[in-house]
């Protein structure tokens, strides 16, 4: 137990002085150090999503393909809530607002999650009582539904710019800190990313302690039961649909919230962000982690959030060798549809499964 | 009334190239229970491969529609032998596995195959050569090109060859026992792994004839073109009730009628608010309206929960 702390211990300190490293070491080289803090701080975002789909997948096992549409209502609610678009486009919000619609973080964050719940909970409740294949198809179809709304409400009304997007999103802005600028602290500044990073962090531990009481709890066996053998949790007197639906509207509600950080954090949406290989990506990395595993998905978020910028490396040499025909991008997008399938069908209980459902996957009754 | 005349041809055309995708999943899903995800990119991969075909067959001299004909077999070709081999490799082992492993690898697939499209035949949109006679043929009003008459043609024909096969054949008898259950299937002496190889390759050989079809009547192809008509050619499955063959071609056909229909009177109807882009969401919509109204589909027997 003692060692445990100790390694907790370590880890946090680590984490903690990760950005001040790469500032450090930027200092020193000179290379854009402030782009390994942003790497690092949209990984610690990926991990966030990748634990809210984990609700969803990995422990009520229900596949759901339209988990970016999620994190758009979020990211798109605290864009149109935080930015000039509304107040410029529509008339009687200029004059309700006439200092500029600039809605706090802390009151966005709630709503968004609500609403991203709100929309899951609609979408799974005709759904859910299906079998799972269904529901992965329609999530699929939610998901290009928002899409193209996404694109094209511009007209008559322009509420999301079309594939523009929205910019000039407000940085977040606690109480005392503007995420937006550097924070002097007795003579040290940390920037901007740095802030985001820290913030991301704190969210991800909180998210992480949330999910462990969760796995634990009645609510997370019952939605493990279902996993396991639907008809046996029902017969055990658990309410499959609304445990499913539970599932749906909380792994939901992560995605909303993450939405909205993203937003502010990148302070420009667009529909661009928020397409199907997304959705597939953060599938992805949780089966790659480990399904309903939460130190699997959070190695699995980290490894394939941040596999790209190593590939930007070597992208130019591959580039060159295969002439122009695979660069980084489809060089990730290559790696991790193998990913995919090869770790399906040789580690199918992904990189680092949960030890105490580690038995391999039932062995079928009939011998060949 | 022309406009609406003109649109019910060209729904029946959409329609007809759907059912050709659709039966391919109906098809997989009757027999082994999963959703094969690259269906969709099997037939992206049908109308490129035709696309170089006919691209290096362009100064030959030959006729257009032999240059057509002979870009079809060599896309189903392609098709079916690739179609063979993602089941042999990518769902074949899975097939005792828990039920989500084989639906990822599936949308691994996917993914693959677009990438691997994207680096053979490199991302921009290519346009696909005119073959066939352009004029199109007058029936009071509305207007049918030679390419919509032939993939009207040819979807009748091969809808009435897979009928046969499937109801009249040997091949047919055994991909229906093994649909009903495939150990007392191979009891029998039917060999489920070769009946299922037999029906990935159908389906391959349908969604390429598909592709190209898709290919000639909207001129232009591309990696990603796959995805829509997967996804709609799925949902139309889903309309007819999944598994059923007939109810794949009707759940088709009505969406294509749908589709073409929607986006003909979209703004009409809706005063300019939604127009034509939003015909895409169509299929979808119908898609959750069906599952919660009947989700059995239109046409299908019963969705037993099998889990």
């Amino acid at each position: 137990m003692k060692g445990k702390l100790i390694i907790f211990a370590l880890a946090a300190l680590a984490l903690i002085a990760l950005p001040l490293a790469f500032q450090w070491l930027g200092f020193m080289f000179d290379t854009g150090t402030q782009g390994w803090v942003r790497i690092m701080a949209l990984a610690l975002l990926y991990v966030l999503l990748a634990l809210g789909l984990n609700i969803v997948v990995g422990y009520a096992g229900l596949l759901d393909l339209g988990f970016v549409a999620f994190y758009a209502v979020g990211a798109y609610l605290y864009a149109l809530l935080a930015s000039p678009h509304l107040i410029e486009h529509v008339e009687w919000i200029k004059d309700a607002f006439p200092n500029g619609l600039h809605t706090p973080i802390w009151a966005v964050i709630p709503l968004a999650a609500a609403i991203a719940a709100l929309a899951g909970a609609v979408l799974g409740a005709p759904t859910l009582k299906l079998r799972g294949d269904y529901l992965a198809i329609v999530t699929l179809g939610f998901g290009e539904i928002i899409r193209v709304f996404l694109n094209n409400l511009e007209q008559p009304l322009n509420i999301t710019n079309g594939p523009r997007g929205l910019d000039r999103i407000d940085a977040m802005n606690f109480p005392g800190v503007n995420f937006g600028k550097a924070l002097e602290l007795g003579g040290l500044s940390i920037p901007s990313v740095t802030l985001y990073y820290y913030l991301f962090l704190i969210l991800v531990v909180v998210s992480v302690v949330i999910c462990h009481r969760l796995e634990t709890s009645r609510i997370g066996r019952a939605w493990m039961a279902i996993r396991e053998d639907e008809i046996a949790a029902k017969a055990m007197g658990i309410n499959t649909r609304n445990m499913k639906l539970l599932a749906f509207a909380m792994g939901a509600a992560f995605g909303g919230l993450s939405g909205s950080m993203f937003a502010s954090f990148q302070g420009f949406v667009s529909p661009e962000s928020f397409s199907l290989p997304e959705s597939v990506m953060i599938v992805a990395m949780i089966v790659l982690g480990g399904l309903g595993h939460i130190p699997g998905v959070i190695l699995g978020a980290l490894m394939l959030a941040i596999l790209p910028e190593v590939l930007r490396y070597i992208g130019g040499d591959v580039q060159n060798i295969t002439g122009g025909r695979i660069d980084a991008s489809i060089l990730r997008q290559l790696l991790v549809a193998l990913a995919m399938i090869v770790i399906m069908l040789i580690r199918p209980r992904g990189l680092w499964p949960s030890p105490e459902h580690g038995k391999a996957a039932p062995a079928p009754l009939a011998r060949k | 009334m022309e406009t609406f005349f003109q649109q019910v041809i060209n729904g029946l055309v959409l329609g007809s190239m759907y059912a050709l995708v659709a039966l391919g999943y109906t098809m997989v899903y009757g027999i082994i229970n999963l959703i094969n995800f690259a269906h969709g990119e099997v037939l992206m991969f049908g109308a490129l491969t035709s696309w170089t075909v006919v691209s290096l067959l362009a100064g030959s001299g030959l006729p257009g529609w032999l240059i057509l004909l002979i870009s079809l077999i060599c896309a189903i070709v392609i098709c079916a032998a690739l179609n063979f081999t993602i089941e042999k490799v990518a769902y074949r082992p899975l097939r005792n596995a828990p039920r989500l492993a084989p639906l990822i690898t599936a949308m691994g697939m996917s993914l693959l195959l677009q990438t691997l499209a994207m680096i053979i035949w490199k991302p921009n949109p290519k346009p696909y050569p005119i073959l066939l006679p352009n004029e199109p043929f007058n029936l009071g009003g509305p207007v049918i090109g030679v390419v919509q008459c032939l993939i009207l043609g040819l979807t009748i024909i091969i809808l009435t060859g897979l009928m046969y096969l499937v109801n009249r054949t040997k091949l047919g008898r055994a991909m229906r026992a093994t649909a009903e259950n495939p150990r007392v299937a191979a009891l029998m002496g039917v060999r489920p792994d070769m009946v299922i190889s037999a029906t990935f390759i159908i389906g391959a050989a349908l969604a390429a004839v598909a592709g190209v079809m898709w290919a000639a009547n909207y001129g232009t192809v591309q990696h990603t073109m796959g995805f829509l008509p997967g996804l709609k050619a799925f949902t139309a499955a889903v309309l007819g009730g999944i598994g059923n063959l007939a109810g794949a071609v009707v759940g088709a056909v009505l969406l294509g009628l749908i589709e073409a229909i929607g986006a003909g009177y979209l703004g009409e109807l809706t005063g300019g608010v939604l127009g034509s882009q939003y015909v895409d969401i169509f299929a979808f919509v119908a898609l959750i309206a069906v599952l919660t109204l009947r989700p059995s589909g239109l046409l299908g027997e019963r969705v037993a929960d099998r889990a």
